[in-house]
């Protein structure tokens, strides 16, 4: 923990939701995040873009303690989450969260995902956790689907149950793991336009994803990560607008262009367009900047 | 010109439908020989006197057959009671993070799985001689159930534990991230899903088990213990006459051919819903 981290420590501002001072994470000798400092305050959507392996996801994990972070501290609601002694279970009802491939309990139909943490975490009963349970299905558009088992769903639906299954905790804030980027094309609009709503509404919201339009038109922060760091923040028109930093630009270049290519002789600071490639069967080749 | 040049185009001709129609035409007329020398060399009446006799079904019938089905079917349900409680216990044991506990379970499976259950049986059964303050109560059904609940709870606990491990840590993740507790997590979410997927082993090893209870016979029990097997033994050298036996063979089809009707259903089921 370094001096100036101690310092910024508590600010107990209630308008900040989510602050993460100095956080560490490495797999074995894999270092995934190498100091990261973020504040997220209430009401803001914020977006987190940046290439696969760049610690997005991890982070967003560290958020809610799903993964042990090695260093650094990460307080909700001015709370210490990472503090031996906190309460996580509770801390954890505070923040909802959504992941990339769902996680619906299998076993349990639409409304029962949406109620057995209400039923057995916060003891509500029966009747008032299946109330609570229905307005978030119809929150989501899935109201008359609430009999309907997870497998008998398409993935837009069983994503938008997840999301009204966290919201049925009634939750402070909400973590978003590439909600849509396991979703076939033609469903990830449904679930984006549940998201909007959200945002609309008020929620914070810490979203890791590869839909730029979305983050562009959402999100009142964007953060770009590479290689375990935050390389660069702010508002969308700037980040995905006119970015400053050239990692930045070389990765929305791939990102909006997927046809375009980068070849180890390729330099970044050319800028303009490479002859068009055939379409790639394999995985694209990496410029070395990404090979953390 | 040699034989082999004439020979080879000729057997080229014949496309594989051909090739086909023509085993199928062999396999049948196998068959149809086996049913002449059947006809042919087996004296029906004397193969149903020995069998099948119609006077013997009936005694066999009337005389304690409900008493040895029961029997049966309880040393069965205990022993399954029993080995379901021990099997899911093990594998929490080699799950748990507690290097003891691991250990102790793999030595208990691994020994269990290793020994003939006769003789774990035969131990227990002889087991007073040893301990001679010990009273296993319910006797027979309490030797039965813990000797074969033992043997099957190690089978059964590899079967459990390759089930929990079936369930993606996605569910666990979501589970914690609802504020849910590790052990309401395993309780509630993971482990519904993991005897959903385990379902069908583990009605097979009913069927194993099932027919493993005829070996209660070696317990030397009275008349009020005996199971299928052994009933149909006893009536079969009294008589000298085979058909106890076959009927002590039918009543276990009776019992496991629905469960395997119903494994096949269950594993139909979930190749679908996959």
């Amino acid at each position: 923990m370094s001096v100036t981290a101690e310092q910024k420590i508590p600010t107990g501002n209630r308008e900040d939701e989510i602050q993460i001072y100095d956080l560490h994470k490495s797999f074995g000798d894999l270092e995934v995040l190498t100091g990261i400092d973020l504040t997220v305050h209430r009401g803001e959507v914020v977006c987190v873009i940046g290439p696969s392996g760049s610690g997005k996801s991890t982070l967003l994990r560290c958020v809610n303690l799903l993964e042990q972070p090695t260093k650094g501290r990460v307080f909700i609601l001015n709370e210490e989450i990472t503090d031996p002694d906190a309460d996580v279970d509770h801390l954890r009802t505070l923040m909802g969260m959504v992941f990339q491939s769902f996680n619906l309990f299998p076993h349990l139909t639409a409304l029962e995902n949406c109620t057995v943490a209400l039923t057995q975490v916060k003891r509500m009963s029966a009747a008032q956790a299946r109330e609570v349970g229905m307005e978030n299905l119809h929150k989501v558009g899935l109201g008359d689907r609430g009999d309907s088992y997870p497998l008998q769903m398409s993935g837009g639906q069983q994503q938008r149950v997840a999301i009204a299954r966290a919201l049925s905790m009634d939750p402070e804030l909400m973590l978003f793991d590439e909600p849509t980027s396991a979703l076939d094309p033609e469903l990830v609009g449904d679930v984006l336009s549940v998201m909007r709503d959200l945002a609309a509404g008020g929620m914070t919201m810490m979203v890791v994803t590869h839909e730029m339009a979305f983050a562009r038109e959402v999100a009142d922060r964007v953060i770009f990560m590479d290689g375990g760091v935050i390389v660069e923040q702010g508002p969308p028109s700037e980040v995905i607008g006119s970015p400053k930093e050239e990692r930045t630009r070389t990765f929305l270049r791939r990102v909006l262009d997927p046809t375009h290519v980068e070849t180890p002789d390729d330099e970044p600071s050319k800028g303009q367009s490479t002859p068009p490639e055939p379409p790639v069967t394999g995985r694209p080749h990496r410029p070395a900047i990404f090979g953390h | 010109m040699t034989a082999t040049t004439v020979e080879t185009p000729r057997k080229k001709k014949l496309s594989p439908r051909k090739r086909a129609r023509r085993m199928r035409i062999v396999q049948y007329g196998a068959l149809v020989v086996l049913l002449l020398i059947g006809v042919l060399f087996i004296d029906g009446h004397q193969v149903q006197q020995v069998f099948f006799r119609p006077d013997m079904i009936a005694k066999t019938l009337t005389s304690n057959l409900p008493l040895a089905f029961f029997n049966t079917v309880a040393f069965t349900a205990g022993a399954f009671v029993f080995g379901l409680v021990g099997g899911t216990v093990l594998a929490l044991m080699k799950l748990s993070q507690v290097g003891p506990y691991r250990w102790l379970a793999t030595i208990y499976v691994e020994f269990f799985r290793g020994v003939p259950a006769l003789i774990v049986l035969l131990t227990f059964g002889l087991l007073p001689l040893a301990l001679p303050g010990l009273k296993i109560p319910l006797d027979p059904y309490g030797t039965v159930w813990t000797a074969l609940g033992l043997v099957s709870a190690a089978y059964m606990s590899e079967t459990i534990r390759a089930g929990i491990q079936a369930v993606p840590k996605g569910q666990i993740e979501a589970a914690r991230s609802l504020g849910m507790p590790a052990g309401m997590a395993t309780r509630k979410i993971v482990l519904p899903q993991a005897f959903r997927i385990v379902l069908p082993p583990l009605t097979n090893e009913l069927v194993l088990l099932t027919k493993d209870s005829s070996l209660a016979y070696v317990l030397g029990m009275t008349v009020q213990g005996y199971d299928l097997t052994k009933y149909g033994k006893d009536l079969t050298n009294t008589h000298s006459n085979l058909t106890p036996l076959m009927m002590a063979g039918l009543c276990y089809l009776v019992i496991t051919l629905p469960l395997t009707f119903l494994v096949r259903k269950m594993e139909a089921r979930q190749a679908r819903s996959k």
